[in-house]
């Protein structure tokens, strides 16, 4: 079983990192870009078992270690 | 009196947090990440810069989940002082030790560079050598330094007063120009710029050693 994690910076948040690649692609000519953030994908091998319990052992270790939710919210994919 | 200084995979300012605290008359000792417990008799703990686990994931989460850390925090909620520099209030942040996280600066770039710092809180042990207000250089040098924390709790820091210090002039988009932040209890002290590089005036400058110095007074009454 696979669970992939999507970990974004919370809406609000300046994403600095970002801006910095709108920029990138307006230099290069592509137009109409409004915003840009950027997250990462955290992908995880997981032993085959209860799909449930897998996602509630995700949302565990997001919330421990996997996204800083001060400053990130995250959202998980369990395939 | 006796300072454990906590060394991470990546630390690079340990043995300089060391010599800082043993000019200021704390016995240094180092504590490797992987030990579960603080030797006996430590009165602070020291979380030195660098870049503990090469800022994987985030800087400083890794650290925070070290066997080490448990120890650290078991330390703080006894009341203990414990003292984190750059790398070291990353690891604080994560710990949940204080309030907020560091962002990348919001130039980009990696500074590096002294910076005039203005004392916030002198109700500290950190921090009662100083006048409040007063300017004092420490260099900083840091990726990750742009310190971010929602309305309420920087209203909350405020109102407590418990930014140790801020920057001058801000040089990585911090929220409220915050440079340093204290513990609720007031014995743990989280700051991005460098006070142990700034112990000797070969170093240009000994505004640093002032902090050591508090940090020695209060072990001293205590």
């Amino acid at each position: 079983m696979k669970a992939v994690v999507h970990v974004m910076l919370k809406p609000g948040v300046l994403d600095p990192q970002g801006e910095a690649v709108r920029h990138a692609l307006g230099a290069l000519g592509f137009g109409g870009v409004e915003g840009v953030r950027q997250g990462k994908v955290i992908e995880l091998d997981l032993a085959d078992g209860d799909t449930a319990e897998a996602e509630a052992q995700v949302r565990r270790m997001c919330e421990k270690l996997l996204a800083n939710t001060v400053i990130e919210s995250y959202r998980i994919e369990i395939a | 009196m006796r300072a454990a200084v906590i060394v991470f995979p990546g630390s690079n300012c340990d043995r300089d947090l060391a010599v800082a605290f043993r000019a200021a008359g704390v016995e240094p000792v180092m504590v490797w990440h992987k030990d579960t417990a603080l030797p006996d008799g430590i009165d602070i703990v020291g979380l030195p810069g660098g870049f503990s686990f090469g800022d994987y994931l985030r800087c400083g989460a890794i650290a925070a989940r070290s066997p080490i850390c448990r120890a650290v925090v078991a330390h703080a909620e006894r009341g203990g002082m414990v003292l984190g520099i750059c790398n070291g209030f990353q690891v604080l942040l994560e710990a949940e030790l204080l309030p907020g996280a560091l962002m990348r600066n919001a130039g980009l770039k990696f500074l590096c560079k002294p910076t005039v710092l203005r004392v916030g809180t002198t109700d500290s042990p950190f921090t009662g050598g100083f006048e409040r207000g007063a300017e004092v250089t420490f260099p900083i040098a840091h990726h990750d330094g742009n310190y971010f924390a929602d309305p309420d709790t920087l209203a909350r820091l405020e109102g407590e007063d418990r930014i140790a210090f801020r920057y001058a002039e801000n040089p990585n988009g911090s929220a409220g120009d915050i440079a340093g932040i204290v513990s609720e209890n007031r014995r743990v002290l989280g700051l991005m710029p460098h006070p142990e590089r700034a112990i000797d005036p070969l170093q240009g400058g000994t505004d640093g050693a002032v902090l050591f110095a508090a940090v020695a007074g209060a072990l001293q009454v205590a």
